[in-house]
């Protein structure tokens, strides 16, 4: 039994710093001496911690010691048979778990509304992606889970398909029932691979959704830096008893940096320590700010700050009482418009605002001064711009039309023409509002008119659009057919 | 032996107070809570390391927060208090006979709790039967307010710690639903001397006025503030501070003061030009 009052890396780099270790080697900084603003900026601890792998303080890309440890400590922490220490954005950790189990021509089971990220792996290992439609709510216009008999479908369809990805939970907070998932794709000798980019809590709180680890999952990828207090890009990838170790390392140094930043490494380490000592209460107080929140918010009257009222026992089968989210069309506001009056008069940067909501991530670093702001922010701006709701477009999600798989539309000869004429052809890149970074458009898809009026409508209401090559998003790559 | 009280007016400017005696300290949920005696200025409050309002120019400030709305708009019936847990604004209300319902927020009891006890030359009318206290955040009570009051007074600490939300047009804009049609909002609108501050200034005064048709500073001589100059915000839905100054029907009340009058009224709304740059600056 380890003991997870110990931090190994932080432990290691301290003791480091102590020994006034002449540098010699990188960053050429130099302990900030070599960048004086920088220094004086980010403050000198911080510019003296940014230190290079080294013997006293193990190698990412082999860990062997101290990183080793740690890897350990969070398995142990999360549940998992192992953790990866994962530096490049939980985007690298989905990629690692869908390169992990999937090679070129191989299909994964999918719901269409996953982040870029999966898709994107897709892109560059030649994976084949299988969407299984998510239910849509159609008074929020939000994407939910996947249902299981949805889920059972694409299975009897797709045979040979190697794994299931599963958001757990969405962006909106929204979990598909990913024990019973976890069990017909077991049954039919497929993978269970979840983005847990906004899960880390799970392993941590009470009353909550259940984890994937303790679902039976085969692999989670889990931005510790989005609820669990780590730095910004630093994340866990977690893998059950039945993926090779080894091979999963091998995957992840495909693409992972070899100068892992221990300002990250540490920030994990620490992380995972206060997580697990303290996790319980920290998101007991969360749970307790959001719960509060949204009962204000309801009385607001115009808003709808759902919560577990939206669950339905399959394509929302739990609900993440952590998220704020809340449906604001009623009140005659697209999201992204409340989401930028927030910020632009009101001095609040909420997550994201898409076309009928907004979500507002609270944690335990959040005081009821920043709640009750929010919730009379929102007060104000229905007086000052509440309207009439009828003609704000009234759903999000569209099925999508897979012409060819995602790698080989973004490997096809492609040619660039105004987006507005390219209905009918084959899209080459991605289209999507980010955040949330659901792709609206992803590589392979049919562009129909029904998508180009979305686009437009999201351009229209200021959503910030990005996946094409044109920065404008004025112009689109389409696939060249002979 | 010596004791001094001091202040950082900035990372300048120190402000120092001999001291006769500490009569309280303690700190709360929000803020640590301390009151002196002193040679000079008598008794005192100090909230975080900041002082609130000494005994002996606390008068300067209750005056012009409470008076100037009241020779504007004599009718003034129902008055919400935001902050103010030494009772000094309370004290002044209470001298309005026509006055029918003061409520008054303040989101730490034990401010109120010690005033009581150690600074009975404000907190004196916190127990008029007209007054209902409430221990709650401003933020969340005006918001659920709409047409109530003719008068809202932020007397509030700095815009920073447990005050910082009653400076942001969140606020404001649930003020100004808060209020009757001739309703009036005054708040402590902090100083433009030091630089410092100035940003804060500038930033509340846009933000009332985005919110306000009319929104006016005036300002008062308190030397126990940082500079000595102070500056408030008068802010209506459509009462002009001076073309509705009604100082005969205000003399009717009868209110001996000892800061405040009718010519002053008027001249507190003319403010030197370095302010009216800061106000008027982009």
């Amino acid at each position: 039994m380890t003991n997870q009052n110990n931090a190994p890396i932080y432990e290691a780099m301290k003791k480091h710093s102590q020994n006034r270790v002449v540098r010699l080697d990188v960053p050429g900084h130099k302990g900030g001496r070599g960048n004086k603003e920088l220094r004086d900026f980010l403050g000198q601890q911080c510019l003296t911690l940014d230190v290079n792998s080294m013997k006293p303080l193990d190698n990412l890309c082999h860990p062997v010691s101290v990183i080793r440890q740690a890897e350990e400590l969070a398995a142990e922490a999360f549940g998992a048979a192992h953790s990866f220490f994962i530096l490049n954005g939980t985007t690298a950790a989905v990629q690692a778990m869908v390169m992990s189990v999937c090679k070129s021509g191989e299909k994964i089971i999918m719901p269409r509304n996953v982040h870029r990220s999966a898709i994107n792996a897709c892109v560059v290992c030649g994976a084949i992606p299988v969407y299984v439609n998510p239910g849509i709510n159609k008074q929020l216009g939000i994407p939910l889970g996947m249902s299981v008999a949805d889920v059972e479908f694409a299975i009897k369809q797709n045979p040979d398909a190697k794994a299931i990805l599963v958001n757990n939970p969405t962006y909106y907070g929204i979990c598909s029932d990913i024990k019973k998932i976890v069990e017909i794709a077991h049954k039919n000798n497929m993978y269970v691979l979840a983005d847990e980019a906004h899960g880390t809590h799970l392993y941590f709180g009470e009353n909550l959704p259940i984890n994937a680890m303790a679902a039976g999952a085969d692999m989670a990828a889990v931005s510790v830096h989005k609820t669990g207090g780590s730095l910004t890009q630093s994340s866990f990838l977690h893998i059950g008893k039945n993926i090779n170790e080894g091979y999963v390392r091998q995957i992840i140094n495909l693409t992972q940096t070899t100068s892992g930043s221990y300002l990250l490494m540490v920030s994990l380490d620490l992380a995972r320590k206060n997580l697990y000592l303290n996790g319980k209460e920290i998101f007991a107080k969360t749970v307790k700010y959001a719960e509060y929140a949204r009962e204000e918010i309801n009385r607001i009257g115009g808003y709808y700050a759902y919560g577990r009222d939206i669950i339905n026992g399959d394509s929302v089968y739990d609900f993440d009482t952590t998220k704020v989210s809340v449906h604001t069309r009623a009140m005659g506001l697209a999201g992204v418009e409340v989401y930028d009056i927030l910020r632009d008069d009101y001095a609040i940067q909420i997550e994201f605002g898409d076309i009928g909501n907004i979500l507002a991530i609270v944690s335990a670093g959040d005081r009821e001064l920043e709640i009750e702001r929010f919730i009379s922010a929102l007060t104000d701006i229905k007086r000052r711009f509440g309207k009439d709701p009828s003609g704000l477009f009234d759903h999000e999600y569209i099925n999508p039309l897979v012409e060819m798989s995602p790698n080989e539309a973004f490997y096809s000869p492609k040619k660039s023409v105004p987006i507005e004429k390219s209905a009918g052809s084959v899209c080459g890149e991605f289209v999507m509002c980010y955040p949330p970074g659901i792709p609206i458009l992803a590589p392979g898809e049919i562009i129909t008119d029904e998508i180009l009026a979305y686009i437009a409508y999201c351009k229209e209401k200021g959503c910030f659009m990005t996946g094409t090559e044109d920065m404008n998003i004025e112009w689109i790559n389409i696939v060249e057919r002979n | 032996m010596e004791l001094w009280f001091t202040e950082h007016h900035t990372d300048d400017v120190d402000f120092s107070i001999k001291i006769k005696k500490q009569l309280y300290t303690g700190k709360s949920y929000y803020q640590q809570i301390d009151v002196f005696d002193s040679y000079e200025f008598g008794r005192f409050l100090v909230l975080d390391g900041y002082l609130m309002c000494t005994e002996k120019d606390e008068f300067i400030y209750h005056e012009m927060v409470t008076h100037v709305p009241m020779a504007v708009n004599p009718d003034i019936k129902k008055v919400l208090v935001i902050g103010a847990g030494d009772g000094g604004t309370i004290r002044e209300l209470c001298r309005y006979d026509s006055i029918e319902h003061i409520d008054m927020v303040e989101i730490d009891e034990q401010v109120v709790r010690v005033c009581k006890e150690f600074m009975p030359q404000t907190a004196c009318k916190l127990d008029d039967p007209r007054v209902t206290i409430y221990y709650e955040d401003g933020l969340k009570f005006v918001r659920r307010k709409d047409n109530e009051y003719d008068l809202i007074i932020v007397d509030s600490t700095d815009p920073f710690g447990p005050g910082e939300g009653l400076f942001t047009k969140d606020f404001y804009g649930n003020c100004f639903s808060a209020l009757t049609d001739n309703g009036i909002l005054i708040n402590q609108h902090e100083s433009t001397y030091y630089a410092s501050y100035v940003d804060m200034v500038k930033r509340t005064h846009r933000r009332i006025g985005s919110c306000f048709p009319v929104a006016f500073v005036y300002q008062a001589h308190i030397p126990t503030y940082p500079s000595g100059h102070w500056l408030f915000g008068f802010a209506s839905k459509n009462l002009h501070p001076i073309y509705d100054h009604k100082p005969k029907e205000w003399a009717k009340f009868g209110i001996e003061t000892k800061y405040y009058n009718s010519d002053l009224h008027k001249g507190g709304f003319a403010i030197p030009n370095y302010v009216k740059d800061v106000l008027s600056e982009e």
